[in-house]
């Protein structure tokens, strides 16, 4: 008998120590995933025992459970429980986990918490049978099976929870077997792992398995819900009860935007993007998204809110990037700003006002804050050593200088990093070095630069640092960058370069040079501000009244934690300084970077021809915001949550509700009488609330969008526990009660609306104009009020999401990049978004038709059974198939091919 | 930490399951987990858990063990059998998991009577009750269908699941393994016969 393995694929580990371990004859061919599978079932990964007889097993358990009966030992009900057990629980759920750390790139341990409750069965049952094996006191099939699942996942006993003991004892003998250490070594090799992981990359995750583990786990959910209090369920009643009379008034402050006294006045920035860099998805959840959607639900709140932004202009890569167009750094300025602008304009980014550096007000502002430093005696002087070509007249940013690299030898080196070795050179250094621009020789030239006295101004950062830390919220990231760069000691930082494209610099024998972009950037925050409005200065010099958000990736943390606030120290102007700096990690794509020279990823200019609308692009990003790890773009997932997240739970559910208001109740809203159970729905929907409030307030961007998609889930289960579409046809009793639900429903969708605004605004605004929300009524109070009292008249209720098809997907993964960008189509020939809307599954009529369709099923079969007369059965067959075709366009499917229907999900 | 909520399919097909081997009334289920896996409650120890493995236990307190397989092969076959009910058919409900699953068991029974070959085992029977309800949609026309045409070009291949006991009258037809599904499955088995479109 022939046994074939891919290496590398999990499921082989198994069958080879099973083998080994049974001492079977046994002819092991190694194959990779590409072989032909032998049989329509084997997945090219799974391994298959080809037996003498011609028979194929492809089942890893069933052929570990062959080498053992084949020399004799049969199975017992015990060792068939742990097979089950190890299919249908451990074999998901480790898939799951390791799916996580070969593609998202989990730590051994998260993986391993995610398998808490079934590592926790299999210590249960070595402790309270007190064997030293899972079914006895020597080793069987149960044994290998189960650990040649585990071990890809955990690798050895130490990322094992020490509290485990008995299954750290058991797991740690079984590895140490020596047919298990060998099918590891031989399986298991680095190669073969990292065949497997581009492989596992290309499939979507194993999202079912990974739900179907955690909802094994009931009881614990159950226990982890809060218990409601009778006080909360009262509370809420009451609270429904008010109505939007209570619901304060939305506030419309003046334009421009300015602090107003006794109010709660915000002012929030996100990372001024640098020009001529189009921004890509990474950037943009990390920065403008982040910002926008924390600025909706400050307004939601009715805090005075001023958003504002910009790009970021000056520097060597703008006057780099104008030499390879052709234009003036001003004229590359002029436009990218406007493919920045286009770009947030797309994604629906509501700043009070998106500027740039490039402008009058920067240079005096910048300007001012230099004086007041060089008075204050915060900036030092000091000499270096820099390349000067002659003839082009100017210092050589390092970028501008080629040359002989002094390591490699390699000729052409740039002058900041060689290419081929890869060290990093300090320009001067190189040999032979050459002028980019004119290929001109340049000479090296002492040169005079100012620099920030930052271990002077430490003193102040400190006290600052310690009040802010306690008073705001700084993500954990942003205060552990601040903290070990503080620790690794502060020394003076350069803030002049010998540019033409800057600030300048305006001090006698520095008015040739301009100021380095990291001191000058964050300025453009106050200049930008300033263009907005000439009362600039009651949100920047006014720590009083203002409280600061700064949004950014952590790699910005430095410059807006420490440098940019001992600037405005030192300058000693009761600057408005950051209270609350929000970093996220880093957005990867697919498996890798977003690279634009590779072409790989999605970049912001592009995500409009995707066909997908800007508010799935938002939902997603925002639903995968890097808060707290890094996190990864998929298109598959993408699919997957707007499939089942939006289409499914949230769509559907709102959807429903605004159905059963028009087709029920002609329209308006009807009469409710509250049941106890309905008061438990408001204080459980009440709760989710509150956690929204407390996570958003905390900037928590990610969590809180969960809570809304719970209240949705709460809704639609509220919805199919009381099935107010048969309740309606019932007597007077029940057609009260279908009133109350809907009733309840649509109020809920109301709110849903609200909440969802910062995520999603046009379709918050989509389901305003559906349900005719008073816009009044747009505020996000903690309370959960009726919004859409009795009477009220909704509007043309009509879906909301689109079904996204794994053709479309593929297409796009494919057109993006993803490891493997060939040559990709332009964009116009990307396959259109599907134009059918997935009709509402009205569930009555959809109910009513499957009703049918059955009934008139069983009457053609009995006409059959019976014998019945052809054209009698032709005639009933016929009515047969034409409430089939019904059934097919309620479900909003392509009634030509009834043959391919299937059961209807409900 | 099993429950006596209400029962799942599970143990329903158990119970079918007991009365088709025959054996007396009294064993006890309960469920477990989200998934409701049926445990048979045993009076020494934590009882029984997992379909396949209660389903097994069963066949050999009937003593009927030739319906687990009798060579060790067999025995491997009907447990992969098994397995694949548990995994993918009870696992997959979409419309296409469903429609997978029975393009996977066509092509896998082209060339035989039963699951485990020739002889008529456990898997056959669970395969029968987890698919039996597939067959009321006219998703599984597709299988007879093909099952038709291949009989007709007489060519020995099963579909004891689809054709049941219509199978007798088609010409090349293995009727023996036909005969002897039916004859076990009958008097548990929901009647019903193909629709044809």
């Amino acid at each position: 008998m022939r046994l074939r393995v891919a290496a590398g694929g999990p499921a082989a580990l198994k069958v080879v120590a099973a083998a080994g371990a049974a001492a079977a004859p046994v002819r092991l061919v190694w194959g990779g995933p590409l072989e032909r599978p032998l049989a329509p079932l084997i997945s090219p990964w799974v391994p298959a025992l080809e037996l003498d007889s011609g028979t194929v097993l492809f089942s890893p358990n069933a052929i570990c459970q062959f080498f053992f009966l084949a020399r004799g030992e049969e199975p017992t009900d015990l060792t068939n429980q742990w097979l089950e057990w190890d299919a249908t629980e451990l074999q998901p759920a480790a898939a799951a986990a390791l799916y996580t750390q070969l593609v998202h790139g989990k730590k051994g341990l998260e993986a391993v918490e995610a398998l808490g409750k079934l590592l926790a069965h299999i210590e249960q049952n070595l402790s309270r049978r007190g064997t030293a094996y899972l079914a006895g006191d020597t080793k069987s099939v149960a044994d290998v099976v189960v650990w040649g699942t585990l071990f890809p996942v955990l690798q050895d006993q130490t990322s094992l929870p020490s509290e485990l003991q008995a299954l750290r004892t058991w797991f740690q003998s079984m590895t140490l077997l020596e047919v298990c250490r060998k099918a590891a070594d031989s399986v298991l090799t680095p190669k073969a792992l990292l065949e497997f992981k581009s492989y596992l990359q290309k499939q979507p995750p194993p999202s079912l398995a990974m739900e179907r583990a955690t909802s094994n786990e009931p009881e614990e959910e159950e226990g982890s819900e809060h218990v409601l209090t009778e006080e909360e369920i009262t509370a809420a009643a009451d609270a429904w009860a008010r109505g939007a009379a209570v619901l304060p008034k939305p506030w419309q402050p003046q334009k421009p935007v300015l602090p107003v006294e006794g109010m709660r006045n915000i002012l929030i920035t996100s990372a001024l993007p640098y020009v001529n860099n189009v921004p890509h998805l990474g950037n943009i959840i990390g920065c403008v998204l982040s910002a926008d959607t924390f600025a909706r639900y400050c307004r939601l709140r009715n805090w005075n809110t001023l958003y504002v932004c910009g790009t970021d202009e000056y520097g060597t890569a703008t006057e780099t990037k104008a030499v390879e167009e052709g234009l003036t750094p001003q004229e590359i300025c002029n436009k990218y700003n406007a493919i920045h602008a286009d770009i947030y304009r797309w994604f629906n980014i509501s700043f009070d006002y998106f500027g740039r550096t490039t402008t009058p007000y920067q240079t005096m502002i910048a300007q001012d804050i230099f004086q007041r430093l060089l008075a204050r005696g915060f900036l030092l002087e000091d000499t270096v050593e820099q390349l000067q070509c002659e003839d082009c007249q100017r210092f050589l940013a390092d970028r501008f200088v080629e040359g002989t690299c002094p390591f490699c030898s390699y000729e052409e080196a740039r002058g900041d990093q060689c290419d081929k070795c890869g060290k990093l050179i300090n320009a001067v250094e190189l040999k032979n070095p050459q002028c980019k621009l004119c290929r001109g020789v340049p000479v090296v030239k002492p040169t005079k630069h100012l620099f920030l006295d930052l271990p002077k101004l430490e003193e102040q950062l400190e006290p600052w640092l310690e009040q802010s830390w306690a008073t705001g919220n700084w993500t954990a990231n942003a205060r552990y960058i601040t903290r070990s760069w503080i620790r690794d000691g502060l020394k003076p930082r350069c803030i002049t370069r010998d540019l033409k494209w800057g600030t300048p610099v305006p001090l006698d024998g520095f008015r040739d040079k301009v100021f380095y972009v990291w001191f000058d950037a964050p300025i453009g925050y106050l200049s930008i501000t300033a263009n907005y409005t000439d009362q600039w200065e009651r949100w920047w010099k006014n720590p009083q009244q203002v409280e600061l958000y700064n949004f950014m990736a952590k790699d910005n943390v430095p410059f807006h934690s420490v440098i940019f606030p001992c600037s405005l120290l030192g300058a000693d102007d009761n600057y408005t300084l950051v209270n609350h700096l929000i970093a996220t990690e880093y957005l990867n794509y697919e498996d890798g970077k977003f690279s634009k020279s590779r072409g790989v990823g999605v970049f912001g200019d592009m995500a409009k021809d995707t066909g997908i609308p800007a508010d799935i692009w938002r939902f997603y990003l925002l639903y995968l915001r890097p808060e707290g790890q890094d996190s990864a773009f998929s298109w598959s997932d993408l699919m997957v949550k707007n499939n089942s997240e939006l289409l499914n739970n949230l769509g559907n559910f709102i959807n429903r509700a605004g159905m059963f208001v028009c087709k029920f109740f002609g329209g308006t809203v009807p009469n409710m009488v509250l049941t106890p159970e309905d008061k438990r729905l408001l204080a459980r929907v009440t709760l989710e609330l509150h956690q929204y409030h407390q996570l958003l307030e905390k900037v928590r961007i990610r969590d809180a969008l969960r809570c809304i998609l719970s209240i949705s889930r709460h809704g639609n289960q509220y919805i199919q526990v009381n099935e107010p579409w048969k309740r309606i046809k019932g007597d007077e009793k029940d057609r009260q009660r279908a009133g109350t639900v809907t009733g309840v429903a649509v109020n809920m969708a109301s709110m849903l609306a609200v909440m969802l605004q910062p995520y999603m605004p046009s379709v918050s605004l989509a389901i305003q104009g559906q349900l005719c929300i008073p816009l009044d009524c747009f505020i996000l109070s903690h309370d959960f009020t009726c919004t859409l009292p009795p009477g009220h008249r909704v509007g043309t209720v009509s879906p909301l999401f689109q079904k996204l098809e794994n053709d479309q997907i593929e297409a796009l993964r494919k057109h993006f990049g993803g490891g493997q960008a060939k040559q990709s189509p332009p964009a116009s020939e990307l396959p259109p978004a599907p134009a059918t809307l997935v009709a509402p599954s009205d569930p009555q009529l959809i109910q009513e038709l499957t009703e049918e369709v059955a009934k008139q099923g069983n009457h053609v079969r009995q006409l059959k059974a019976n014998k019945a007369e052809k054209t009698q059965v032709d005639t009933e067959v016929a009515k047969l198939l034409e409430l089939k075709k019904q059934l097919a366009l309620a479900e909003g499917k392509t009634p030509e091919v009834p043959a391919s229907k299937g059961k209807r999900k409900k | 930490m099993a429950a006596a909520a209400r029962p799942g399919p599970g143990v329903d097909e158990l119970a079918l399951l007991e009365k088709l081997l025959g054996l007396p009334k009294g064993n006890k289920y309960g469920v477990q987990g989200e998934r409701k896996v049926p445990v048979l409650q045993t009076n020494n120890g934590p009882g029984l858990t997992g379909f396949m493995t209660i389903a097994a236990h069963l066949v050999k307190q009937a003593k009927k063990d030739q319906l687990l397989g009798s060579t060790a092969e067999e025995k491997a076959v009907v447990q992969q059998w098994l397995e694949y009910r548990v995994t993918r058919v009870d696992g997959g409900s979409s419309k296409e998991d469903t429609r997978i699953i029975l393009k996977d068991l066509n092509i896998y029974l082209e060339d035989k009577v039963y699951l485990a070959g020739n002889i008529f085992t456990l898997a056959d029977i669970l395969m029968y009750y987890g698919l039996h309800h597939v067959m009321a949609w006219p998703l599984f026309s597709m299988l007879v269908v093909t099952t038709a045409a291949a009989a007709a070009a007489g060519r020995r291949r099963v579909s004891h699941f689809s054709l049941g006991r219509q199978a007798g009258g088609i010409p090349g037809q293995d009727t023996v393994g036909c005969s002897s599904f039916s004859r076990i499955c009958a008097p548990v088995l929901p009647s019903f016969t193909i629709q044809s479109h």
